[in-house]
């Protein structure tokens, strides 16, 4: 679904990036793993044309998009949860859902998805009059995701959804992650919290300054030797 | 007492025009993060389309209103896509300099076009006056009040129930974000510009009602005394500058009701002194936590 080739972004003179390889397919969950200043938001803001790259390629559905504006990237089906959240404060839970269908015309259908969302995010409906600022991080979290899906989706892309959450709130987030996958969305996700992102990941890349580094099942990265002693502190 | 009544009415005028030009600055800046210091020249501009509106293609009030609406709108929109667009990356300061290079461009252009001189502004709307209890209120006072209200009215509406204007809040809290939800950034800002235009134009006709002269400098003292309503009241807030608006109408007719005619812009700039040092954020601004 997902095809990164020989990607390399820089910030100024500095390479974020170096040539990386890897692939999403249909249905899966992918974890890109690796510690702060590996490249792994920049990935993501490449992908979703915030930022661009200088060399290498982004194919999704076998269609290029590395100099496609963003506007464009979310129309093809891809929708992007930031890091640190960045719910739109000031504005209620409600608005910040309806920006999320911000493209879609089909008002019928945004009311389903609608359903959908507090379906699985039950809090919000509860303060769907609140201001986004007044919510904890872990129903912030909620926002943005569920902001995310009223795109309805067919790759999301995560950024650390897991930041500044309490342990309990992280499980949480997980199992609504996992859940929205079995459903039939294609999920690419970018962690430090290396263990809970390749216990759901089908498959995981290990990212180590700005290039990939390891790569198999989020089982064989869990268990591997590497893996352990750089992020699992074993 | 009834003197202080007259002057609070009188107050609510000129505030009506400090607060439909502040409402400009307040959502631009809010926006991009730029004081546009060509604001009060777009209000000027107004003033001349409404001028020419009525005296040449005889409209009457409304019409002419509207006209100097959409022309200062198209006229916002031009010099944002001209001259702002091209330093959205550059710094802050480039395009401050650019917008104070702006004003002078517009209030120079007006003299190149009409002269320097100041005209007559027409009369459209009788000049009655109304008296009860004592207190006096003219026509002309009530017609500026009703559409000042009338049209914050309409930006309440669009900015909390429209589509656009609810993209214009996305944009101004986390520009990124809004971004990630397909919003063209640029169109946004682009509205942004012609709401805050098409209230400067408005502003400009009701003045040139309110003190029947016009002038192409006249743009300046004004955008100045609204620029500091809408820090006065919290820049990038729009009910601030609403209140800040009118707030500034008051004190100043007040003071020089009061026999400080010489003093009111003083007493204007030292109020602005006073919220810098004390509120910088404004009145109905909160204090900005930086979260590390």
């Amino acid at each position: 679904m997902l095809k990164v080739k020989d990607l390399s972004v820089y910030y100024g003179v500095i390479q974020a990036t170096k040539e990386i390889n890897f692939e999403v397919n249909e249905g899966e969950i992918v974890s890109l793993i690796g510690a702060n200043g590996a490249g792994k938001s920049t990935v993501l803001k490449a992908i979703s044309g915030l930022h661009r790259p200088k060399s290498g390629e982004i194919l999704f559905k076998d269609q290029p998009i590395q100099k496609e504006s963003t506007r464009k990237i979310v129309q093809l089906g891809i929708s992007q949860v930031p890091e640190g959240r960045h719910v739109f404060k000031g504005m209620t839970v409600m608005e910040n859902l309806e920006m999320g269908a911000f493209l879609r015309k089909d008002k019928s259908e945004i009311q389903k998805d609608l359903k959908m969302v507090f379906n699985r995010f039950p809090v919000l409906e509860e303060r769907k009059k609140q201001d986004t600022a007044t919510l904890s991080g872990g129903e912030q979290q909620m926002v943005a995701m569920g902001r995310a899906l009223m795109s309805r989706p067919k790759l999301l892309l995560l950024d650390e959804p897991s930041m500044g959450l309490a342990p309990l709130f992280i499980k949480e987030i997980f199992n609504i992650i996992e859940m929205i996958n079995k459903q039939g969305t294609t999920v690419l996700l970018i962690e430090q919290n290396a263990k809970v992102a390749l216990e759901i990941a089908h498959r995981g890349y290990v990212l180590e300054t700005g290039k990939v580094v390891q790569t198999g099942t989020g089982k064989e990265l869990l268990a591997s030797d590497e893996v352990q002693k750089a992020y699992l502190g074993g | 007492m009834e003197a202080f009544l007259q002057q609070l009415i009188n107050g609510l005028s000129l505030g009506s025009i400090y607060a439909l030009i502040a409402l400009g600055y307040t959502m631009v800046y809010g926006i991009i993060k730029l004081i546009n210091f060509a604001h009060g020249d777009i209000y000027m501009v107004g003033a001349f389309v409404g001028y020419t509106a009525i005296n040449t293609l005889h409209l009457s009030f409304f019409p002419a209103l509207i006209l100097s609406m959409v022309f200062c709108a198209i006229l916002g929109v031009a010099i944002e896509r001209i001259a702002y667009k091209p330093l959205r990356n550059a710094t802050r300061v480039a395009a401050l300099i650019t917008a104070i290079g702006m004003s002078y461009l517009l209030q120079n252009g007006m003299i190149y076009l009409v002269g320097s001189e100041t005209r007559a502004f027409p009369q459209v709307i009788k000049n009655k006056v109304y008296e009860f209890a004592g207190l006096q209120v003219s026509q002309t006072q009530i017609m500026i009040f009703a559409t000042t209200i009338i049209l914050m009215l309409a930006l309440q509406l669009i900015v909390q129930k429209t589509k656009m204007g609810k993209a214009m809040r996305a944009v101004s809290t986390d520009a990124d974000a809004a971004r990630l939800m397909g919003i063209n950034v640029d169109n946004v800002i682009s509205f942004t510009f012609a709401l805050g235009s098409s209230l400067a134009g408005a502003a400009g006709v009701l003045v040139g009602l309110y003190y029947n002269s016009i002038e192409p400098m006249m743009g300046y003292a004004p955008g100045l005394k609204a620029f500091i309503a809408a820090v006065l009241g919290g820049i990038g807030i729009i009910p601030g500058a609403m209140f800040g608006g009118f707030a500034i109408g008051i004190i100043e007719t007040l003071v020089s009701g009061y026999g400080g005619s010489l003093i009111k812009d003083a007493v204007v700039y030292l109020i602005l002194i006073i919220i810098l040092i004390f509120k910088p954020s404004g009145l109905l601004g909160k204090n900005v936590k930086e979260k590390v």
